[in-house]
């Protein structure tokens, strides 16, 4: 799941489970059923899950785009060696 | 939101606490039921009145109980437990308070009934106060919801005499 993904997929999940809530608690008061709100909510948390836990194709849509191994090249990672060591023993000193 | 199993975790976290805040609010919203229950208890018959051997008095009662119940249900009431106490004021005590009769009530199309009974409890003095004694019959209820808090209230009714002499 790529960055965009993760972000859609936690706001999947607030909205659709507030969304939820909502409408299991005005269909239970209005209905005067308990049992019809627990039942309610239980099917949104089911459906929500299936929609944001799994990996869905539609989560991965803005790939991360990784530098190619030409352009790393170009800019190779600093050598810590010679600059380093002296100052290690500096900070300890 | 980088894993499976963190993604489920996060749900199922959101999703409980929303469900404590549901059931909060269907308990608040017990407090929007204003009940008026009846209640009319006849006392059809003395059946024995006596003092016991070791000094303390007890009658029997056949008692006719009604009552409508209904307006105490609301869509969070599980069930709704009754009883009918014999309360009367002794020398001694301000106020005694003996259990003649209970019931459970487990939904709104039982709550309204009536019961033609013996007492169920024993009716029995710590002493001998019974004689010619005026006492209330009070229905007492507990509202049991299906979250949050119980609520309890009764209904006094008196004006109900016990006879001068045993029986």
């Amino acid at each position: 799941m790529d960055w965009q993904g993760q972000k859609l997929a936690e706001h999947l999940m607030q909205l659709m489970l507030v969304f939820f809530a909502v409408v299991a608690f005005i269909t239970g008061y209005v209905l005067g059923s308990f049992q019809t709100m627990l039942l309610i909510y239980a099917a949104g948390v089911v459906l929500t899950s299936l929609i944001t836990i799994p990996n869905w194709p539609f989560f991965n849509r803005n790939p991360i785009n990784w530098l190619d191994s030409s352009e790393a090249e170009k800019h190779p990672k600093p050598q810590p060696a010679p600059i380093s060591g002296p100052k290690k023993k500096v900070s300890k000193k | 939101m980088h894993s499976f199993g963190y993604r489920a975790n996060a749900l199922l976290t959101f999703a409980i606490t929303i469900l404590a805040l549901m059931c909060a609010i269907a308990s608040v919203s017990d407090n929007f039921n204003s009940p008026s229950p009846t209640s009319q208890v006849q006392v059809l018959n003395i059946n024995w009145f006596q003092k016991k051997p070791d000094g303390d008095d007890e009658v029997s009662l056949t008692l006719n109980i009604s009552a409508n119940l209904e307006s105490l249900f609301t869509w969070n009431t599980k069930q709704v437990f009754v009883f009918l106490a014999a309360e009367y004021e002794t020398p001694k005590n301000m106020l005694n308070q003996v259990s003649l009769w209970d019931g459970i009530i487990p939904s709104k199309e039982h709550a309204k009934f009536w019961i033609h009974t013996t007492n169920k409890y024993r009716f029995i003095d710590q002493g001998s106060n019974l004689r010619g004694k005026d006492f209330n019959l009070t229905l007492h209820w507990h509202v049991m919801p299906k979250t949050g808090k119980m609520f309890s209230d009764k209904i006094v009714m008196s004006g109900y005499r016990l006879p001068q002499l045993y029986r």
